[in-house]
């Protein structure tokens, strides 16, 4: 019963929280830039003032047009209510595997480069081209850290790894670090930050994530927002979760200590923001190129993560 | 096995009516469904066996063969996998066939050879090889598939690669059964034991076994596709006539794995630690080169072509993890990898038979097999493109499709690698999940850009734009295949009932309880994770369904048509879309560069010259570099040398022909 009340609570503290947090990281942003920046509640606005206007579609496009939107918006929904928050005993922690989690996101992904090309404009094809580009780049580096969990570990579910990790039995191992760096510069990529992607840029052949959504409109455009808030806060929550799992209920603690791990959440989030803001303003975007050695270098320190702790296993105890 | 026999009897009656003095659409149609009634036939037989609703004993020994021993057919577990996959591909080419048969006669391009009178010798012959339960019956049926499935890549032959094709696919196919022919030779010791039952009892050795067993992967693999041998494939399967494209590629691949499944898993004995290594190698290089091949085509069959060698390689490496952990006595990781690769067959037989059908749909409506004339097609050809669609995302590998069901549990076998007990194999391991990770990716690439350029944007050529939607016949063989994937999707379970006699069988020591333990959910050894499609599946679509209700009322009314944006530079031309070309580049750039030498070279006349500017791409196969043209010339310089012999004297010949029998002699007393 806990655990449903704690899927529900999680499905719609996601979508309530994703937001903020791309809020909270354009003010930091504007701060550090000298502005005074916008309120953190504005995508709040932004998203309620796209869902009250007309919505347009290509007249050339197909039904997938159309649905991708709601598709997009969904698998990514799903995926980032699979990812432990502030518990791990949620009703469906059984199925949250980090390999399904990394498929979701790859065919939220497909459809939306799919609805891109489905514009018949150039921008579409160049954004969907680089985006397929950066994700198969992304993809070895991601199942790197996967690898190295599921060797410390022996699993690859998500509950069941920040459960391990937060009873300290693995202990502290270099892998763990090398693990973070490579997931967190795959993160980047996967959100679309800076410098892989500007998501504030308006010029369009530097755009990736932009120029594929350049023809949508009204609620379909808020539903792709959305998305790519939650894409933001499911990689956050993921790092948070792994990295520091002592925060999270465990499936067998009081549900009243939800509490502690609900506000520990949001101080997750409030770090990981400032930390994106403060990355982004002292680092400036790269040429799509240079993509293939940023994450060449994040799937090498993610080969090492797990070579070292083969080594160490099979040197050690 | 009455099931079986009835299936093969319906086949030789589809035969037959091409004989009856019938209207040609007629006798095609009747044809048609006898063959798809046969493979439906097939795939009872494969249910009720795995359901345990036939006779424990199913043997059946023909009154064929030599010296009166008769030929033997046995529906063991690993035979069922087989016919399941035989009787699921066959019967969508074989209903899609009636309708391409007729659109291909009334059309301007009728074929010189028909192919409806040599589909249901192929599909029998097809089934007959995992059937087989000895050498002979079992290299007949390997020999009448490729022969069959020769003329029929021949009869196409004026098509584009089709004059190339025939002579490279029969020499590759003649070499793959010479090894298989050898192979079983060592495997059959001394005694020459030619029944499965008798060679399981026989051990030969370990020096013998390791000359078999590699012979067995070359020549099973070369039949199937695997690098560096696929090259006859990537000519071969697109010439064919669609249909049989759809059986070649999905089927007959299958087959030759499942003969590599026989040998290594269940003739050769127990395995040693270094099969499952070298087939895994092998299978990433042919995943790699696949998919990287499949990005850089233009022609759609060709590129599904390539696309199957990856899918070979992906199954590959499944069966050799498999042997990896049956070696190393972890038997029930072996379980998660094999019925992850057994998996595999069945689904890549369904989804690359549903594109191939698709394709062949797209090529009698428009003529067309170059992605970058199509465009569109979605719109124009409703039901064919939806079915590609499920088709594209399944092979891509993405959730809830049933590419990726079978695709996680290899991940999940790989990702047990710190199990093993040697290093060497944990880091090759690693090795192979990141490149498992990397073809799962570029394949999602792939298919995002072959769907996306060919049936989603404008019309790029007047063919896509006039196309219509195929006939009935056409629209059926796609739309079966495509509901499957999603059934199979979302219960991979079914096809997992199919699978798991056969991997009780060919891992002896693994436990009922590893593989009873994956009925509702596929649940991998030791963890406490699984994966659950249908659950996952079932709360997204409540979301969505919730979302779109919640979203429906908002911004008054529907969606309004307006022209395309594009930034404030309205699209001119179909041609300023993204083609095919320009959607690969940036995969070119960062691997093409390495694996095929990829040089771009742009031709760019000075102003005020009138000439076109020109951007050419030349690429190199290495396959064809390393290995055909360097075998090829080999063989040239022999055959010029053994010109030689012809015209020395008689004392000669006879000195070589003593000198020969001399040598056999002393190698017989010393292998004695």
């Amino acid at each position: 019963m806990t655990a449903v009340v704690f899927q529900i609570v999680q499905l719609v503290l996601v979508v309530a929280a994703a937001p903020l947090l791309t809020g909270v990281v354009r003010l930091v942003k504007a701060r550090l830039n000298g502005r005074r920046g916008p309120s953190p509640l504005q995508p709040y606005r932004d998203l309620a003032r796209l869902l009250r206007k007309d919505v347009l579609v290509t007249d050339t496009a197909s039904w997938l047009f159309q649905a991708a939107p709601y598709a997009v918006f969904v698998l990514t929904w799903l995926a980032a209510s699979l990812v432990p928050t502030f518990a791990t005993g949620f009703a469906l922690a059984p199925a949250a595997d980090l390999i399904l989690l990394a498929g979701l996101l790859g065919t939220a992904r497909a459809v939306q480069a799919l609805a891109a090309l489905d514009t018949g404009t150039a921008f579409g094809g160049i954004g969907a081209s680089r985006e397929m580009m950066i994700a198969a780049l992304a993809e070895p580096a991601m199942l790197m850290v996967v690898l190295s969990l599921a060797i410390l570990v022996g699993t690859t579910a998500a509950p069941a790894v920040v459960e391990a990790l937060a009873q300290g039995s693995v202990g502290v191992r270099v892998s763990l670090a090398m693990a973070l760096v490579t997931l967190v510069m795959v993160a980047l990529a996967e959100t679309g930050r800076v410098p892989i992607d500007n998501p504030a840029t308006h010029l369009e052949l530097t755009m990736v994530h932009e120029a594929m959504v350049l023809e949508y409109s009204g609620r379909h455009l808020a539903l792709i927002e959305l998305a790519g808030m939650l894409r933001l806060l499911l990689f956050v929550s993921l790092i948070g979760a792994v990295f520091v799992p002592w925060t999270l209920l465990p499936r067998d603690g009081a549900p009243a200590m939800a509490l502690l791990g609900l506000v520990a959440y949001g101080a997750k989030l409030l770090v990981a923001a400032v930390l994106l803001g403060l990355f982004e303003t002292s680092i400036a975007k790269m040429r799509v190129f240079r993509v293939a050695e940023f994450l060449g270098v994040a799937f090498l320190v993610g080969v090492m993560a797990a070579i070292f702790l083969f080594v160490s296993r099979g040197i050690g105890p | 096995m009455l099931l079986v026999a009835s299936a093969f009897v319906v086949l030789a009656v589809a035969m037959l009516v091409q004989a009856a003095p019938l209207p040609r659409d007629v006798r095609n149609a009747s044809t048609g469904c006898g063959t798809a009634l046969g493979c439906g036939l097939l795939l009872a037989a494969a249910v009720a066996h795995a359901a345990g609703l036939l006779d424990p004993d199913p043997h059946a020994r023909l009154p064929l063969g030599p010296g009166g021993f008769g030929a033997s057919l046995l529906l063991d577990p690993v035979a069922a996998v087989g016919l399941a996959v035989v009787g699921l591909g066959g019967a969508a080419a074989s209903i899609h066939a009636i309708g391409y048969e007729r659109a291909q006669g009334a059309g301007h391009a009728a074929g010189p050879v028909p192919t409806m009178p040599l589909l249901p010798p192929f599909v029998a012959a097809m089934a007959l090889v995992p059937l087989a339960a000895d050498v002979l019956t079992l290299l007949f049926a390997f020999e009448a598939m490729s022969v069959v499935s020769w003329i029929l890549v021949i009869a196409n032959g004026r098509s584009q690669d089709g004059g190339r094709a025939g002579p490279i696919y029969l020499i590759t196919a003649a070499f793959g059964t010479l090894c298989l022919v050898l192979s079983f030779a060592l495997l059959g010791g001394a005694e020459g034991a030619w029944r499965f039952t008798t060679m399981r009892e026989t051990d030969v050795g370990p020096v013998r076994t390791a000359f078999a067993v590699g012979l067995a992967i070359l020549g099973a693999g070369s039949k199937a596709g695997l690098f560096p041998l696929h090259v006859w494939l990537l000519l071969a399967h697109p010439a064919a006539p669609s249909p049989i494209s759809a059986l070649m590629s999905g089927v007959m691949t299958k087959m030759a794995l499942l003969v590599l499944v026989r040998i290594l898993f269940d003739l050769a004995g127990q395995p040693s630690w270094w099969w499952g290594t070298v087939l895994m190698v092998i299978g990433l290089a042919s995943g790699l080169m696949g998919v990287l091949h499949a990005l850089m085509q233009d022609d759609l069959k060709r590129l599904l072509a390539c696309s199957t060698v990856e899918n070979v390689g992906l199954i590959a490496i499944g069966l050799g993890v498999a042997l990896q952990f049956q070696a190393a006595g972890l038997p029930a990781v072996a379980v998660v990898a094999l019925a992850g690769a057994l998996l595999h067959m069945i689904n890549h037989a369904v989804f690359k038979t549903l594109l191939f059908l698709a394709a062949g749909s797209v090529l009698s409506a428009t003529g067309e097999r170059g992605i970058d004339r199509m465009g569109g097609l979605l719109r124009t050809m409703p039901v064919t493109g939806a079915a590609a669609l499920v088709g594209s995302l399944s092979i891509a590998g993405l959730p809830p499709f049933n590419g990726f069901a079978s695709e996680w549990m290899t991940f999940q076998a790989v990702l047990s690698a710190g199990r093993l007990p040697q290093w060497e194999l944990k880091m090759l391991l690693a090795a192979a999940a990141a490149g498992l990770a990397l073809i799962a990716a570029l394949s999602a690439v792939c298919f995002v850009r072959a769907f996306g350029i060919a049936f989603l944007g404008r019309h790029r050529e007047r063919g896509a734009a006039t196309a219509h939607d195929a006939d009935g016949t056409m629209r059926l063989g796609v739309a079966l295949p495509a509901a499957v994937c999603v059934l199979f999707g979302l219960l991979p379970m079914l096809p997992l009932v199919l699978v798991h006699p056969a991997v009780l069988e060919l891992l002896p020591g693994a436990g009922v309880g590893d593989a009873a333990a994956m009925t509702l959910w596929l649940l991998p050894p030791g963890g406490v994770q699984g994966y659950a499609p249908w659950a996952i599946a079932s709360i997204g679509a409540a979301l969505g369904i919730a979302t779109w209700l919640a979203l429906r009322p908002t911004g008054g009314g529907g969606a309004r048509r307006v022209p395309a944006w594009g930034c404030g530079h309205p699209p001119v031309g179909p041609v300023s879309q993204y083609g095919g070309s320009s959607f690969a580049q940036p995969i070119r750039r960062v691997f093409g560069t390495v694996a095929f030498a990829a040089r771009e070279s742009v031709d760019m006349p000075a102003p005020g010259d009138t000439r076109p500017a020109r951007h050419a791409v030349r690429m190199i196969d290495p396959a064809w570099e390393a290995v055909v043209r360097p075998l090829a010339a080999a063989v040239g310089w022999l055959a010029d040398r053994a010109n030689g012999l012809r015209s020395l004297t008689i004392r000669a010949h006879l000195a070589i022909g003593f000198g020969l029998l001399v040598g056999l002699l002393v190698l017989t007393a010393v292998v004695r």
